[in-house]
Formats: structure tokens, C-alpha cells, sequence
């Protein structure tokens, strides 16, 4: 809070106070920033410009028609918006004003959260939830540990162990902690919550002054909550917006699904033809202009006003009336429908039973409602294998000392010499926390708890390898001050100081410690992954436990290493000064660290393997049997060896036993070039797929060959990387020629960033398919960011993935349903959505376009205000709603059974649909406008508002029963929508007509539909222009469906035929 | 075009719990309270339903039952309309040889006016009652300047209207500073040509009775068109402080001798106030009633028309016709609505065929158990 004395140069901060603000608006601001933000939105903004150009020039139409409907639109928002924001208001105000402890004078004081102020020092009792991120000082608990949950912040329940600053940790009452001066020098805020730099600088009333590095185990972030402990003192560090949480809470990108691409892509062709009409329109209203009897004759002059003002003027204030006359072609209400049909339908997601998990109680999330459609169009997905494809929940099987095989449950074969020194290896090497009392909820409880020891961790493995000792006689027992205690064969204690931790990573893969045994050797131990141990192991018994772990790795079980080093204390000391100063470093310290661990962990004497069952998840090979069936690639990416990774794919199926594997491995890029050995792939790969077109031609089958790949992460770095000369240019592509070719890819050995690449790589490939990911665990993080679709699996490994994700599904074998089912009906619901929606204003406006032919092009509208702007907003919006939620053209066990892909690559929005369902609306205007024409020629001989009101009779009984036709699942609801919308119109236009609206200035509409119905022809013609509009479009179902049947089709039909015969 | 319409910022965690503080509670706390969906069939998506399927088999009868409806009804429409019987004569007087050519320049103000007598003769005799029409081509009563000039609460007899017309009326809403009752470009160029119809019989003419009420809308004239009220029904009183249109020779309140014919609620002015969608149109101009049943209203013979030539069409390149036309069911003669009927009707019949046809050669296939896996 003040400077040290020494400091040269101090330049005093302003610390934010500890008021937590996620809420975006105040009362006062609400109204501008809301309509600011609403209207930086290009759709918004064109409907502002357009209902401008109302109140500005005399058009055609009122401003209500376009207003009413933005209004509703922003008013609607607005609305949910402000709702959304008054919540995040009431959550900060519970917030900031919970009341908290703080140390002032030496005295507990109980004041409000927001009141809080970096360098306060704060108490925490047990169960409390931090205020803000703190420096953890001294605990009631002697060792100066405490226990913290981070389930809110990262969905990890497991309880974490933090520390006390040494030098504080010996304060327990608030006037020592008041007594305290000190200086902490930290970073400025950053949001990542687990790599964080401190120095802090303590200073003792001036009498001596010393440094000391803080880490993240010294620092207790908000939103954590501390357990196990009875109270803890820390400092405040990081207060209100610069907690890491606060931090952390930020929007992620946003993807955009395919649908919504070509969504735009059709409305800037609508924007094209909106502009084009209005043009021709002004071009043509100027050239039959030109004669001045039509401009201007006896019976309709102009005012004076009007006949002075610039030409030039008066032809621009011409096409802005015709935009606005036929704005409605692109109408406000489809933005509506489609937010609503995502927000609504993907509670259809949430609600389903069959997604349930009933073990941890947990259903599917969704995250963005944004990409429902997209999960139907999925054509390749990654996934991840730990804890996704397989259960993470881990069984020690066996290990391997030395070549000999133990295997729990299994008499002993005698002592040897490594023996003991490995089973203390995995008594000590791991941070797995050990919890005494009973009372612990939802953490894995051991299955072997004779002795009631709850071993926990955040990495299964140790855990099942912990349990797995303890079953051969070993027992872990406790970390006490920095004092490991285990418990060996003869029920001896035996005791080690803890000297370092050299954490895992995922990038080293593996994990150390340094102990001091009783007798004062040191020793570090080091388990990890074969590949980072195997090189840096200098003697052991390497061949025998290399085969064992391969062979171990082909049965699919999780290998994992010991060796250990003896250190002579001079080595050690060595060690710990680097490490200490890698600690210390403010700068790059994580690659600092890197290299130190890099030097200390080399010149190991193997000890042995592990080797830890995961077994499959339930149903894993039937759902990826499912997708491949659907015409869906299925990778998997995975941190893991080749053998295993290998073998889980064989027991799920993405391999089959006739699957040809192609490998691409580092192995085989030493023995032959990259270059070499990619060309052969594609080879092999090619010549097959050559002699297949060749087969099918000549009308022979030949049973379907299909390959497997194998690929590992430095393989994959050696084909990304950009070659140096430029002749021999592009792995990549040869890569995904290759990968195109095989019906499943295994990439192995993979670092979490490598996973982004690899999917991002598919995704920028030139068909630009639709990619998904699924995985678990945070190292999934990156490529469920990268890909199209995020899937998080709600599982062990923390709350990090499903958090990232898009959707969160409990179990794996979900994505079967997610994909085939819902995604497939979501894709189609909304295709037809946009395309109806298009398709039903241009009959909309289109017969208004060709009535401007027939009355002198003065912008005449053909139907009455209130139908311009109710057939959007009510005539002929709840019935594609209704569909766009409901319809299911097959039914979902038939999806199910014969999972198709009828609708990849976004068929149902590709060009030729576009133009089929924009020609069928001009065909139907046509029909309308011109069918209306002919009747009017003579046989009805009443006004242009009858006329108007004629077509729109026909229009909103075409475009309803044209969605009716489109309907493949009448339920009640459907009925309901559609009779119901009709019958709405009717009510409407009689009431509207049959009452002179005192409110209005004009009652061009009155008695006009009466009239209009009390007339023969009227009726007879009606009845015709709708059968004729609707005829093309029956017969082209019939007929597609006849002649060109799609396969999705056949089976719903022969289901249907099957279980349903009919008469 | 961006199509981040509503609220995506937000998107991030709705359905999840809203925004920090909020969402971090519910995210940590979904093991505890079960979440477990109802097993309704509405959110299982399981709702009994309807599914037809649109398939040359359920589509064939439907296409022979529209052919087999329509083409009677084709016929039945085609045969009334052939019933029908219409006269047209085009008086515009274009033509040098027309007896009305010396009238094609008259302006509104010509006095006396032009008159001028066309002689026709009708083949066959007009059996029912007769239509008598005018029409008028090329004349654009639905332009949009037009359409809105007219003030409807004054012709709903609106006293404040009356004196002060909506501003749409304008350049036609005031004349010398005095309200223009009824104001308005339609009004104004009201059709006022007189047309009276003689049957000639051996050189005498008997004048046909026109009738010239029941040709508007019922509603129009109770409803929608009403006189300015006052104390009193002396019209002349009621219209006080008001200006006739430029263009009428007379103010409107002495546009017919009988009291419910006079001033807004007169039915020639109500017709013409309807606004024609197309700039070629016909409106009713009189009634002609059979009289007895043992003749026709309108005898096969000879008649002459005579017209008051007041309207100038010429200057716009119109045409001014005069229709005599019996009454149906279906109004005016127009073979359009049969013709179509029997149009649509074959092509569904010959649909149906073809579908026949196909659903015979490829039918089989679909119901077979060739199904590719």
C-alpha cells in the first residue's frame, strides 16, 4: 500500500474496489446504450434507414408498417435484455454486498464486500467463498495449508491444497497479522487462472528485508471456496474487475453456423433484387413519365410544391418510395422467427430423456443455441479418447519392475532389488491429496477402503495407481509439513521430506519429485509417459520393459513409466537454486521452468511400468459405428501412445478388422523421408479408390476395402511445418488427399494445441466441411474453441471443456442422438425456415412489383396498411414457427436405425434450392397478381382495395397450405397453427372491414372483404388461383420422390409399409 | 447483412445461468439437484401425429378428383358467361366518322353543352335485367397521387372535416380560400357525361327508365358515405362555407333533384368514389328493369344513345365506352374463369395420368425390399 523505503521510483496505482460489475447497463444508461447496441446490428439498421425514409418522404406505405414491427422487435429485446441485466444486477448486489471480515487496527470488523481495497487483510472461515483473490498468509491449520474447491471457478470438485506464504504462516491472531508490512509486487491482472507470477517483498518494521517468490499455490482466487480448514488470513491482491474470475468471464468468440452463412449470403441477393426492382421501377416511371399527359393529366395535378422541386431530387425520393415499398422482401419478422426457432428448439435438446445420464444426473447443456442446425451437418469429428471415448475411471491392472510382472491379488514372486525403491517411486512420485474425514461429497471414494482412506487427485491415473500400491502393501498415508509418510509392507512408517515438486505438464508428460529419505539420501523420482522417459534413461532393464509396455499398450491400457536418480546433495542444491530462480523469474517463467526440469530430469535408472486399465464407455463403438454408417469421419486425437490409442479404436469399432492401416509415424518417417513416405500412402490410397470407380463402372462389387491412419504428433509438426524450399511445396495437401481417402483417422501422441491445428487444418481444406469436436478434459479446450461445433463431455477431468463448449452432453454415446436425431431435424426445420421465409415474400411482394405496371409506376400499394404489416408479423408467422420447431419429416428412430446424410453440405440451402424456392415465389405472384387480373377484366368490377385484397386472400391461403404440404407431422399444435392462422385472417379482415375505425383517416378497407366474399367469382376464383400455385409444387415432390427417391425416403417409406401396412 | 439478431451476446450461457457470479454458482452445483427432463410427449418430441407423405399413390386420386370438379364447373362458368349478353359501343369519337367526333375537345366549362346521338342496333334481345355501364381506358384512377386524394371523414359527413379537409386532398382542398366540399382529385373529376338510351321503333323513340339507384354498395351509401348533419335537411344550409369542386358544374348538393340521392350520398358520385384497379375500368351507371315477363328488357332492334358529351378523355389518350349487359351470378361476360377451370382441370386429369403411369412402371421399386444399405 505504501512504498518500501528504497524504492527509486513509485508510481502509485489506482486499485479498482471490490465491486463486482457484469452487469452492462445502469438505469440511466439502459435506454441509449441498449438502442446503441441494437441498432450497431446491420439488419436492425436497415429497417431504422427504411422507417426514416418513411417519416421523411411521402411513400407509399405509413412508417407504422415498418415501424411497428422494429419496434415490437427492439422493444422485445430490449426487454430481455434489460431482464438479463436486471439479474446480473440482483447476482452483483448479493455479491458485493455479502459481508466479509476484514483486519483493521488489529480488530475483526464485519463490513460489506464492495468495501474491500487491495492490501485489505481479510478471514475466511471454512465453507466461506473468497471475496477476492488473496494472498494466503497463515491458516488455523498448523501446517499452513488449507483446502479449496474450485468448482465454481473450473468445475474441478476435487479440494485443492493451497499454502501459506512461509514467512506468515505463523501469524494466528488478527494483532499479529496487523502488524504486519509488506510489500507485494505482482502482475498486472491477467485472466489465466493458472499460471500466475508474484515477488513479493517482506519487510519486518525496516529491520530486515528479504524476497520470497509467491506462486498460485499461495494465491486463493474468488469464487473458490475454502474447505477443511477452519480459517484462513490473506491479503487482497486482485479486487473486483481484476479478479482472475471476473477476468475470466468474457465472452468467447462467436461461431457462425453454415446455415446462417448462406442466410446472409441469400439476403444480400434479396438486398440485390430489392435495389434492382426499385430501380427498374424509377427507370420506367421516368421514361412513361415522359409524356406529359401521363404525369400529369387534367384529373390528377400535382401540387404546387411537387411540380417545383428538383428533378434529380424527385427521382431519388422515387427509389428510396420504392425500397420502401418493397422492403418487405426482406422482412424483420425472419430474424425474429429464426432467434426464436434456435432459442426455443434447443430446449427440445435439453429436455430429451434419452440424453439424460441418470448416474451423475446430469442432461445436455446447451451453451450457444446459435449452432443447432450445424450439429446436423457434421462431417468430420474429433474426438478425444481419455474420458470420452472411455471411461476415465481408471483400475490399476499390473505392473512391470524390472521385467517382472506384479499384478495385485497375485502372490509376489520374491523380493528384488528394484522392488522396493519402485513401489516407494509411486508411493511418492504424485500429488494425490489424501482426505481423513468422511463427510466429502461427489469425489471418487477408493473402492478399496478398508482402512477409509479417500485418496484424491486431479489426474485418475495417480489415483488408480496409489489404490493400485496400496494393494501390493504399500500405503500412502498423509503429506504432513512438507513430510511424506507412507506405510510399507512390514506396517512400518517410513518418512520423506518433500523437497520439490516438478509438476506435470502436458507438454512434458511426465512428473517429478525430490524426496530426502530418513537416512538423508535424496532421490528424485520421475514417472511419465514411456516416450519422455525411455531417452532419458541412461540404465535399467530398458528392452524387457519396453516390450512389456508395448505389449501392455496394444491391449489398450495406459502406460506409464518410473525411474528415479539418486542426487548427491551438491546436485541438489544446484537444482534448487534453478529452480528457485526460474520461480522467481517475472518473465517467461513457465519456459524458464521448462528448461530447468529439462536439466534436472535427465540420466534416470528405469525402474518399471504401470500399466492402468480405462475401459470403453458404454455404447462408445455402436455410437461411432452409428456416425461412420451416417457418412461422418470419425478422428481421434489423443495424448496418448500409438499402441493404446490403437487398440481403443479397435475395441470401439472406428477400426475394423478388414481395415487396412496405413501408418504415419515417426518410426517410419526415420526409416524412409516424409516425402517418400506420404507419396506411397497416396499411392496405395489412389490406386485403390481409382480401381473402385472403375469397379462400380463396370457394375462389379468388390467388398469395400477401406483404410485406417495412423498419424503422431511429430509426424503431424513435420507436415505443417512450411518446407524451406519451395520446390516440393505442399505435405498438406498430399495429407488430406490421403486423409480424405480413409474412413478413420487415429492421430496419437498429440499436444492440446496440436489437436486445434489438426482440426483447423480440415476445416480450411477446400471442401470446407463442417467439423465437430468432442472431448473432455481442459487439453480439449483448444480444438473444441477451433472446431465449427464444441462438444464438452460433462465428465471427470472438470467443467473446463463443457464450459468452453457449445453443447455439453454427459456421456459420449450421446452424440449418436445429438448428431443423427436432432441435429438432422434441426438443420432441416430451419433450411425450410429461411427458404419459406424467403419464398413467402417474394409472393408477398412481388405481385406489388407487377402492380406498379398497371398504375402509371406511382408507387401505389396493392394491399391496405394493416396486411402489409400483419402478414409478417401474424397472418403467416406462427405456422413456420410452429413447423420449425415440430416437423420431423421422418421419424427419429428411422434417423436412428439408417442414419443418412441426405443434408451434408448444407443441401437444403445450396443455390439450386434457393433459385427453386425464389421461382416458385415468383411463379405463384405471378399467378396471383395475373390470375386476379383476368378476374377483374370484367367479371368483378369493384376497387383496386378489393383487388389487393384478393391477392392477399390467395397469397396467405398459399403460403399457409404450401407449409401445410411441407408438414410431415401433424400433431394437434400443427393443426391448431395452421387452421388457426387461416381462420385468424378471416376474423381479422371481416372485423377490419366491418367496422368504420374511427381512429383512422381513411376507410378505404371497409366492407371491402364482404363484399369481395358475397361475390361468385370471387370464391370460384380464389379456389383456382390457389390450386394452381400449389399444383408445381405437389408435383415436384411427387416426382422426385417417384423418379428420384432419396434414401432417406426409401427407409421411412418401407417403415411405413413395414409397420403400418396400409389398405 | 448480419444476422446476430437478438441478443447474442448474451448467448453464451442462457440457458445455463446468466453471467458471472450467477453462472458460476449453477455450474457447480448441477450434480446436486437432479435435472432429470419429463418424460412428456411434447418435449420428447413424441406427440401422436399425422404423417402423410405426398407420393404419386396418395396423390393420384386427389388429382383426378380436382379434374373430374373442375372441368364441370369449368364448363358451368363458361356456358353462363356465354349466356351472357353484352353490347359495347366506344363514343370517344376518335373516328372522324362518329357523330361524337365534334365533341372529342370539349373542356369542362363548355356551355351549352356538346351533345351527340349514336344510333346501334341489337341483335338479339336482352332478356333480364340490364346493366348499363360506362368505361373508361388508359385512365389511371389507381395512381397512387389519386387514390389518396379524398378526405373519407368528410364524406362520412364530418362537420370539421367538412370545413377543413385532410391536407391529401391537396391541390384539389381549397378553392378561393373556401373548403372544397367534397375535396379531393377524385372527386373532382367525377364522370359527368349524361347517357340516355331510346329503343327506336319506326322512327319513334321510347325512352328506356334508367335507374339510377342500387348501383353503389349498400354500405357505401348507408354507412360509409353520409351528408353533413345540421339542423335542418335543406343541404344547401349544410354545405354553407364550402366551394364546389373546380372541375363540377354544380355544387354537390345539387347533384340529383331527389333528397336520398343528393350531395355525398349521391350513388353516381359513391361509385366513382370506389377507385378502379386497372387503368381500364367499368362502373355501373344504371339499372334497366324488366317490366313485364312477356317481353325482354331490352327487345332485339334498333337504339340510339344519346350522350351529353361533358368528359374530355382525349387529352390523356382515353376512351369512353358505354356497356349494356345482363346480369348473372357472375357479373360481367368473361370467358377467363370457365376457360381456366377447364384449363386446370384437364392438366390435372392429364397429371393424374401420367402419374398412373409412372406409379405403375416405377412403383414397384419404391415398395420392394430393394432397399441399398
Amino acid at each position: 500500500r505504501e512504498p518500501p523505503p528504497g524504492t527509486e521510483a513509485y508510481i502509485p496505482q489506482r486499485f479498482p474496489d471490490n465491486r463486482i460489475v457484469s452487469s452492462k447497463y445502469t438505469f440511466w444508461n439502459f435506454i441509449p446504450k441498449n438502442l446503441f447496441e441494437q441498432f450497431r446490428r446491420i439488419a436492425n439498421f436497415y429497417f431504422l434507414i427504411i422507417f426514416l425514409v418513411q417519416l421523411i418522404i411521402d411513400t407509399p406505405t405509413s412508417p407504422v408498417t415498418s415501424g411497428l414491427p422494429l419496434l415490437f422487435v427492439i422493444t422485445v429485446t430490449a426487454i430481455k435484455q434489460g431482464y438479463e441485466d436486471w439479474l446480473r444486477h440482483k447476482a452483483d448486489n448479493a455479491m458485493n454486498q455479502c459481508p466479509v471480515h476484514f483486519i483493521q487496527h488489529g480488530k475483526l470488523v464485519r463490513k460489506q464486500s464492495r468495501k474491500l481495497r487491495v492490501g485489505d487483510i481479510v478471514m475466511v472461515k471454512e465453507d466461506e467463498t473468497f471475496p477476492c483473490d488473496l494472498i494466503f498468509l497463515s491458516s488455523s491449520r498448523g501446517d499452513g495449508t488449507c483446502f479449496v474447491t474450485t468448482a465454481s471457478l473450473d468445475g474441478e470438485s476435487s479440494h485443492k491444497t493451497h499454502y501459506a506464504v512461509q514467512d506468515t504462516k505463523a501469524f494466528h491472531s488478527e494483532q499479529e497479522i496487523d502488524a504486519l508490512h509488506a510489500t507485494i509486487e505482482c502482475e498486472q491482472p491477467q485472466p489465466d487462472l493458472y499460471n500466475l507470477l508474484f515477488l513479493s517483498k517482506y519487510l519486518y518494521f525496516g529491520m530486515f528485508i528479504f524476497c520470497r517468490p509467491l506462486g498460485s499455490e499461495n494465491l486463493l482466487l474468488r469464487g473458490a471456496t475454502l474447505k477443511n480448514t477452519e480459517k484462513i488470513f490473506g491479503v487482497a491482491i486482485y479486487t473486483g474487475m481484476e479478479t482472475k474470475m471476473a477476468l475470466n468471464y468474457q465472452s468467447k468468440s462467436q461461431k457462425r453456423s453454415a446455415v446462417e452463412k448462406s442466410m446472409n449470403v441469400f439476403l444480400i441477393v434479396y438486398l440485390c433484387i430489392l435495389i434492382s426492382k426499385a430501380l427498374i421501377n424509377t427507370v420506367l416511371k421516368y421514361v412513361w413519365q415522359s409524356e406529359p399527359f401521363r404525369d400529369e393529366p387534367w384529373y390528377n395535378q400535382k401540387t404546387e410544391p411537387e411540380r417545383k422541386r428538383n428533378q434529380f431530387l424527385q427521382a431519388f425520393t422515387d427509389f428510396l418510395a420504392f425500397m420502401v415499398l418493397f422492403n418487405y422482401i426482406i422482412p424483420v419478422s425472419m430474424y425474429v422467427t429464426v432467434e426464436m426457432q434456435k432459442f426455443l428448439g434447443s430446449y427440445f435438446l435439453t429436455w430429451d430423456e434419452e440424453m439424460f445420464d441418470e448416474d451423475t444426473g446430469e442432461g445436455p447443456l446447451v451453451n450457444t443455441s446459435d449452432l443447432n442446425e450445424e450439429l446436423g451437418q457434421i462431417e468430420y469429428v474429433f474426438t478425444d479418447k481419455t474420458g470420452t471415448l472411455t471411461e476415465n475411471n481408471m483400475e490399476f491392472v499390473e505392473c512391470c519392475i524390472e521385467g517382472h510382472v506384479y499384478i495385485p491379488h497375485v502372490i509376489c514372486l520374491g523380493p528384488f532389488k528394484g522392488e522396493e525403491l519402485f513401489f516407494r517411486a509411486l508411493c511418492l512420485c504424485h500429488t494425490v491429496q489424501v482426505k481423513d474425514d468422511d463427510n466429502v461429497d461427489g469425489l471418487k471414494k477408493s473402492q478399496l477402503s478398508r482402512r477409509s482412506r479417500i485418496y484424491i487427485s486431479s489426474s485418475p491415473d495417480e489415483v488408480a495407481l496409489v489404490e493400485g500400491i496400496q494393494r501390493l502393501g504399500y500405503t500412502y498415508l498423509c503429506l504432513k509439513d512438507n513430510y511424506m509418510e507412507i506405510l510399507n509392507r512390514e506396517n512400518n512408517r517410513e518418512k520423506f521430506e518433500l523437497l520439490e515438486v516438478l509438476s506435470f505438464d502436458s507438454v512434458r508428460r511426465r512428473m517429478s519429485v525430490i524426496v530426502k529419505s530418513s537416512t538423508g539420501d535424496i532421490f528424485l523420482f520421475c514417472k511419465g509417459a514411456d516416450s519422455s522417459i525411455f531417452p532419458r534413461v541412461k540404465e535399467g532393464k530398458i528392452d524387457q520393459i519396453r516390450s512389456r509396455v508395448e505389449r501392455n499398450a496394444v491391449e489398450g491400457l495406459r502406460t506409464l513409466c518410473v525411474a528415479y536418480k539418486k542426487l548427491t546433495a551438491e546436485e541438489y542444491s544446484n537444482a534448487q537454486k534453478m529452480l528457485q530462480n526460474a520461480k522467481l523469474a517475472l518473465q517467461d517463467r513457465e519456459k524458464k521452468l521448462a528448461e530447468v526440469y529439462e536439466k534436472i530430469e535427465r540420466d534416470f535408472i528405469l525402474l518399471g511400468a504401470t500399466a492402468v486399465e480405462d475401459r470403453l464407455q458404454e455404447k462408445a463403438a455402436d455410437t461411432i459405428e452409428a456416425l461412420q454408417k451416417a457418412g461422418i469421419k470419425v478422428w481421434v486425437l489423443t495424448g496418448d501412445k500409438m499402441e493404446t490409442a490403437a487398440a481403443t479404436c479397435y475395441a470401439c469399432k472406428l477400426f475394423r478388422r478388414n481395415t487396412q492401416i496405413l501408418e504415419l509415424t515417426t518410426k517410419k518417417i526415420e526409416e524412409q523421408s516424409l516425402h517418400d513416405v506420404l507419396f506411397d500412402l497416396s499411392k496405395t490410397v489412389l490406386r485403390h479408390s481409382g480401381s473402385l470407380t472403375r469397379d462400380s463402372l463396370s457394375g462389379l462389387s468388390t467388398d469395400m476395402q477401406d483404410y485406417g491412419l495412423i498419424i503422431d504428433g511429430a509426424a503431424l509438426s513435420l507436415i505443417m511445418k512450411p518446407r524451406q524450399d519451395g520446390s516440393s511445396g505442399n505435405y498438406r495437401e498430399l495429407f488430406l488427399e490421403i486423409c480424405r481417402n480413409c474412413s478413420a483417422v487415429l492421430c496419437c501422441r498429440m499436444a492440446p494445441l496440436q489437436k486445434a491445428q489438426i482440426v483447423k487444418l480440415i476445416k480450411l481444406s477446400k471442401e470446407h466441411p463442417i467439423t465437430l469436436a468432442i472431448g473432455d478434459g481442459a487439453n480439449d479446450v483448444s480444438m473444441i474453441l477451433e472446431a465449427h461445433v464444441g462438444i464438452g463431455i460433462i465428465g471427470k477431468e472438470g467443467r473446463q471443456a463443457a464450459r468452453n463448449s457449445d453443447y455439453a452432453i454427459p456421456k459420449f454415446k450421446h452424440l449418436k442422438k445429438m448428431l443423427l436425431v436432432h441435429g438432422h431435424f434441426y438443420y432441416v426445420r430451419i433450411s425450410e425456415l429461411v427458404q419459406y421465409f424467403f419464398y413467402k415474400n417474394v409472393c408477398f411482394i412481388f405481385p406489388q412489383f407487377l402492380y406498379q405496371f398497371f398504375c402509371g409506376f406511382s408507387q401505389q400499394p396493392l394491399y391496405d396498411t394493416a396486411y402489409l404489416t400483419l402478414y409478417n408479423i401474424s397472418f403467416t408467422s406462427l405456422p413456420i414457427l410452429l413447423y420449425s420447431l415440430m416437423e420431423q419429416h421422418v421419424s427419429a428412430d428411422t434417423l436412428k436405425r439408417e442414419p443418412s446424410l441426405d443434408v451434408a453440405k448444407n443441401a437444403l440451402l445450396r443455390w439450386r434450392a434457393f433459385i427453386y424456392w425464389t421461382f416458385l415465389g415468383v411463379f405463384d405472384a405471378v399467378v396471383f397478381f395475373f390470375g386476379a387480373y383476368f378476374l377483374f377484366d370484367n367479371t368483378i368490377m369493384f376497387g383496386n382495395w378489393t383487388f389487393g385484397t384478393l391477392v392477399f386472400t390467395v397469397l396467405v391461403f398459399t403460403v399457409t397450405l404450401k407449409l401445410a404440404l411441407d408438414t410431415h407431422y401433424w400433431t394437434w399444435i400443427n393443426h391448431f397453427m395452421i387452421w388457426g392462422s387461416l381462420l385468424f385472417y378471416i376474423v381479422f379482415s371481416l372485423l377490419w372491414g366491418g367496422i368504420i375505425w374511427p381512429f383512422l383517416n381513411y376507410q378505404r378497407m371497409y366492407y371491402v372483404f364482404m363484399q369481395m366474399l358475397s361475390s361468385g367469382p370471387a370464391w370460384l376464383g380464389i379456389i383456382l388461383l390457389i390450386t394452381v400455385s400449389l399444383l408445381p409444387d405437389v408435383l415436384k415432390k411427387v416426382l422426385c420422390r417417384q423418379l428420384w427417391p432419396t434414401q432417406l425416403f426409401l427407409m421411412s417409406w418401407s417403415y411405413i409399409h413395414r409397420y403400418c401396412p396400409q389398405p | 447483412m448480419a444476422v446476430n439478431y437478438s441478443a447474442k451476446e448474451e448467448a453464451d450461457g442462457h440457458p445455463a445461468g446468466a453471467g458471472p457470479g450467477g453462472g458460476a454458482a449453477t455450474g457447480g452445483g448441477g450434480a446436486v439437484k437432479t435435472r432429470k427432463p419429463d418424460n412428456t410427449a411434447f418435449k420428447q418430441q413424441r406427440l401422436p401425429a399425422w404423417q402423410p407423405i405426398l407420393t404419386a399413390g396418395t396423390v393420384l386420386p386427389a388429382f383426378f378428383i380436382i379434374g373430374l370438379i373442375f372441368i364441370p364447373i369449368g364448363i358451368g362458368i363458361f356456358v353462363t358467361s356465354n349466356n351472357i349478353r353484352e353490347y359495347e359501343i366506344d363514343y370517344t369519337g376518335i373516328e372522324p366518322s362518329s357523330p361524337c367526333n365534334k365533341c372529342l375537345n370539349v373542356s369542362w366549362d363548355s356551355t351549352p353543352p356538346c351533345t351527340c346521338t349514336i344510333n346501334f342496333t341489337l341483335e338479339h334481345s336482352f332478356e333480364s335485367n340490364v346493366f348499363m355501364y360506362y368505361g373508361l381506358s388508359n385512365f389511371y384512377q389507381n395512381h397512387r397521387r389519386y387514390v389518396k386524394s379524398r378526405d373519407d371523414s368528410q364524406l362520412n359527413g364530418d362537420n370539421s372535416s367538412l370545413l377543413n379537409p385532410s391536407k391529401e386532398c391537396e391541390p384539389y382542398r381549397t378553392n378561393e380560400d373556401k373548403p372544397i366540399a367534397p375535396c379531393g382529385a377524385i372527386a373532382n373529376s367525377m364522370f359527368n357525361d349524361t347517357l340516355e338510351l331510346y329503343h327506336v321503333e319506326n322512327d319513334t323513340r321510347t325512352a328506356i327508365t334508367l335507374i339510377k339507384k342500387g348501383i353503389a354498395w349498400w354500405t357505401d351509401k348507408n354507412v360509409k358515405f353520409r351528408n353533413p348533419t345540421g339542423d335542418g335537411n335543406n343541404l344547401t344550409a349544410l354545405f354553407q362555407g364550402t366551394t364546389k369542386p373546380v372541375n363540377w358544374p354544380k355544387p354537390v348538393y345539387m347533384l340529383d333533384s331527389e333528397p336520398d340521392n343528393n350531395g355525398f350520398i349521391n350513388e353516381d358520385f359513391i361509385v366513382w368514389m370506389r377507385t378502379a384497379a386497372l387503368p381500364t375500368f367499368r362502373k355501373l351507371y344504371r339499372l334497366i328493369e324488366r317490366k313485364s315477363n312477356l317481353q325482354p328488357t331490352l327487345q332485339a332492334g334498333k337504339y340510339s344513345l344519346d350522350i351529353t358529351y361533358n368528359y374530355p378523355v382525349h387529352s390523356f389518350d382515353g376512351r369512353k365506352r358505354m356497356i349494356l349487359s345482363t346480369i348473372s351470378w357472375m357479373g360481367g361476360k368473361n370467358p377467363f374463369l370457365g376457360i381456366a377451370y377447364i384449363t386446370v382441370g384437364s392438366i390435372c386429369f392429364f397429371l393424374g395420368v401420367v402419374l398412373l403411369i409412372i406409379h405403375h412402371k416405377y412403383g414397384n421399386r419404391n415398395t420392394s425390399a430393394d432397399i441399398p444399405n
